[in-house]
Parts: structure tokens; sequence; C-alpha cells
């Protein structure tokens, strides 16, 4: 049953691939089972989906994977040589509306999050040097002087996602980056999420509801407290689980 | 102190001349301190949206002095900053732990220190109007003493900006971002908090409770309007404090008027002007 795990990569060359491994996983809020026996591969150079009702528990799978949230089971990770480590994860955060007016610009956000430099003070160049580089692996070195306030949906999510890619993690978890991001925004972020993973060899795992991208992905993992189905996009989609879910023929908001 | 005496006994006024009018040179170096003081503070208040959290803050250490003076004491200043930094730690642990919209958790407790400062006050019959010169404040009465005081806390906030303002920023702008960059949200809450109550409830007898909700957001308002980053965003707010500081000062001995009103007034106008040119930045 558990053969999923394995998609694209066989069992034998899990040791040879870096690997997030997640085995029975469970996290309770007081009496409130949240997640139930979630287990899952997540290798690199992956990219693997999220997918799941509202308060199906993804936020806490993010949480317990970030170290933020108590849970059972164990998260273990290995490099390519079999090494094992605590895994540096950049995580990428749903975005809060910024104030239009807030007087934040992306190189102090960066200078806030990467470095230990008063931001109040005059930046020295080596440092605007160094997030104009971070900017310019999602291609973003001409945001440098905009405030948060003015940067589009799209725009805001290269943002964080260099941020997140400073210092390079092993696994990079992206939070609904697709919300508040209009179509052409959409593909560019996904065409830079690609990009990312093929120079940087990490595996990145996003929840989203968007489900017009998920024919794009490796893996999809639908969840609802337990890992009800996890496949290829095209498996997890054509499931009766993720049918009954989200009743795509009904349309009726999935009640079915 | 005798090296700021001769210092501004350089100046052109009528008040600097040597062996003179000394309140006003020790106010005048005052509001040297305190403005900056302010207006680094300012700018975090208004970053953090915590504009009415100061005033009530202001509220709890005015029930401070009014206890210390209850309890019979001469000077009720260290109380009163206990108190004030308990308040506000009290403050950041219910708006945690509560449901309530965080404007709501603020009234709750202005309210309840302000009526028990005046309750206090108040018991067996007492004048409520020894407690006026708290109300408007007055920089004229402030002595060497508290002046060097002042100083030092101003040098203690420099150090805990040039260590943490990164973080508070940070969690200010982006929470769930600052959380998964390891920053610890209710240590740097708390922490802000504490830092806005001692200074708040230490400069409380010079600028007045009325005022002083003033000096911690106008400064930071003002520059918000069109500073375009974090360091001009600083540098307007430390301007403006100061030459209104100075201003407001010189204004009110020239006209005799209240010199906390006369700053506020100016720093209003500071806000006005700004607010005209909002609309110039990128």
């Amino acid at each position: 049953m558990r053969s999923y795990k394995h998609i694209g990569v066989k069992p034998t060359e899990c040791e040879r691939s870096c690997c997030l491994r997640v085995d029975h996983l469970g996290v309770r809020f007081g009496n409130d089972e949240i997640l139930k026996d979630v287990g899952f591969h997540l290798h690199c150079g992956e990219l693997i989906a999220l997918i799941g009702p509202n308060g199906a528990g993804k936020s806490s799978l993010i949480k317990a994977i970030l170290g933020q949230m108590p849970h059972t089971g164990t998260i273990r990770f290995h490099t390519a040589g079999g090494a094992r480590l605590k895994p540096r994860i950049g995580y990428v955060p749903q975005s809060p509306s910024f104030d239009k007016g807030d007087p934040v610009s992306v190189l102090d956000l960066f200078v806030c999050s990467i470095s230990g430099y008063p931001v109040w003070l005059p930046i020295p160049k080596a440092l605007r040097e160094q997030v104009r580089a971070c900017l310019a692996r999602v291609h973003g070195e001409d945001l440098i002087d905009k405030r948060v306030g003015m940067l589009s949906g799209g725009e805001l999510q290269r943002v964080l996602l260099a941020m997140a890619l400073e210092p390079l993690p092993h696994i990079l978890i992206l939070d609904e980056p697709f919300s508040g991001v209009d179509v052409e925004g959409e593909r560019q972020l996904f065409a830079l999420l690609d990009e990312v993973r093929n120079s940087y060899d990490l595996s990145i795992l996003l929840c989203t509801h968007d489900f017009t991208t998920l024919s794009l992905m490796d893996k999809v993992l639908l969840l609802q407290k337990e890992l009800l189905k996890a496949g290829t996009p095209e498996e997890v989609t054509a499931s009766e689980e993720f049918q009954k879910l989200f009743s795509v023929t009904g349309g009726n908001g999935g009640a079915a | 102190m005798q090296l700021w005496y001769s210092l501004v006994d350089l100046l052109p006024f009528s008040w600097a001349e040597p062996g003179s009018m000394f309140f006003m040179k020790n106010a005048l170096l005052a509001v040297l301190v305190i403005s900056p003081l302010f207006a680094l503070l300012s700018t975090l208040v208004v970053e953090r949206g915590m504009s009415f959290f100061s005033d009530a803050l202001g509220h709890s250490a005015f029930t401070g002095l009014a206890v210390g003076a209850f309890c019979g004491l001469s000077d009720a200043t260290w109380p009163a900053v206990a108190l004030a930094v308990g308040f506000a730690l009290l403050f950041t642990w219910v708006e945690r732990r509560s449901e309530l919209a965080s404007d709501t958790v603020i009234g709750v407790f202005s309210a309840t220190a302000v009526a028990l400062g005046i309750f206090l006050s108040t018991l067996d019959g007492r004048s409520f109007t020894k407690f006026n010169s708290l109300l408007i404040g007055d920089i004229l009465s402030v002595s060497p003493e508290k002046i060097a005081l002042l100083a030092l806390i101003l040098v203690l906030v420099l150090v805990l900006w040039a260590t943490q303002m990164n973080d508070m920023t940070l969690s200010a702008v982006h929470p769930a971002l600052a959380q998964s960059r390891g920053v610890r949200l209710s240590v740097q809450q708390a922490l802000f908090n504490c830092a806005v109550a001692v200074v708040v409830t230490l400069s409380m007898t010079w600028v007045g409770l009325l005022v002083i909700n003033s000096l911690l957001v106008l400064p930071g308002a003002a520059a918000r309007n069109i500073a375009r980053n974090m360091r001009q965003y600083t540098l307007f707010a430390l301007l403006g404090a100061l030459v209104c500081g100075v201003g407001g000062l010189l204004l009110s001995y020239a006209i005799g008027s209240s010199t906390g009103a006369s700053i506020t007034l100016l720093l209003s106008a500071y806000f006005f002007v700004t607010f005209a040119f909002r609309g110039r930045r990128a």
C-alpha cells in the first residue's frame, strides 16, 4: 500500500538520492486528532503538491516539518551521500497583504531576515550586493528598492522565494504560493520553481488550492487528516477520493 | 553640565546669557535627549500599529505614580516604572491568550489603569490637583540628574535598536516569515512593550500624559508619509522630532505657552506637510 512513496525513484535508489522521510506522523490538538499516520518521501529534484480541503491539516503538516509543532512519528532526512542531518528548510509563508504605505523596501526586508546589520543604518555596499545576488536567483534584481507594499502578488512571491533560498536549503516549502498571483505571474512563478529545483537540486513541497497547476507536479499528496491518496497528478485527480472530496463533476462546493 | 552651559552661552538668545536661566538650558538639553528617544520608538509604534497601546501605557504610568503617592513615597518614579513594565507584560500576555481584537484589550486595560489611578489619588477625599502637572507636564522643571537618566535610557534604546530592530521590523511586517526565521514573536513584543513602558513612565513628568502619545506617534507617522525605506524612515522621524522639539521649546518660551503642546502642534504641522508630499515617493 505504501509503494506510492517511491514514485519516480525505485526503493533501492532512495538511498542514493537525498530524501526527507516522514513516517507515521501524527498531530493532536487537545482531543482533536489533526493528522494521523501520515507518511511520504520527498526526494531532491522533486516537486510535490499537498492538497486537501480547508482544515485538512496541511498547515499542521508543514509546521511539523518545520519543527514548529509537536508531533508523533518521525521526520528524517539524509543527503544523497547517506549522511543523516537536520535538513535546512527554506519556507515561503502565506503572505499578509502589506500596508501600501509601509516604508519597508525589499532590501530592508532582506536585511532584516538574513543579516544582523541594523536596518535603520546606512547599508554597506557588500550587503546590498549580497541581496542583489539573492534576488538575481529569481530574476528580481530590479525589485531591490521597491517598497513591499507596492509589489504585485507575483513579485512578492518571487522576493519571498529569493529569501527562502538564502542560505540555500535542502528543502523548499511554499504555502499557497499561487494565491493572489495572476495567471501570467503563476506561469512565471512555476517556471522559476522548475528552474530552482533543477539548478540547486532541492526538493519542493507546496500546498495549494489551485488545481490547474497540479498537472505540472511530479507527485500529489491528497490529505485529509490522513494521507488519502498519493501518486502522480493523473492518478490522484482521477481517484475516487479526490472526486469525492472536491466533487469535481457535481460542482456543489464539495458537499457531494 | 558646565560644558553644556558654556556651549549654550554661545547661542544668540536672551535666555542663553551666561549665569542665568538654567531651567531653560536644562530644558533644551532634555529636549535634545527626549526627541530622538521618542522618534526611535515612534518608528516602531507606527510600524506595529500600536499607537493606541502606547496611549494606554501612558495611563498606566500615571497609575503607577498615583500608587506611589498613595503609598506615601516621595519619589514614585521607580515603582511607577515597575508597574508600567508589569502592565506591558500582562498586556502582552492577555493579548496573546485572548480572542478579542487587540484594540478591545487595550481599551480594557487603559480604562482600568486610569480608573485605578484616579481612585487611589482621590481616596479619602484627597485633591487631584497635585496630579495636574502629570497631565500637562513641565519640561522646564527637569533637573540635570534626570537628564542624565534619560540620556542613559537613550543609550539603552540605541543598543536595543542596534540589536533587535531587524527582528522587530520583520515581526511587524510579516509575522509568519519572522517566525520561520526563528524570531520569537512574543519575546519581541514583550521587549518592545517594556521599552515603551519605561520611556513613557520616565519622561511623563516632563512631557505630560496628554502630549506623550503624540510624541510616540507623530514623528513616525509623518516620516512614514514620505520615506521609501527604513533608513529614510528613521532619519525623517529623528530630524522631525529634533526640529519640532527644539522649535516647540523656543516657541513656548517666546509666547508663554505649554512646551509639550507647542512641540505637539509643530509635529502635527510636520505630519500634514509630509502628508501633502506623500504622493512624491516611488
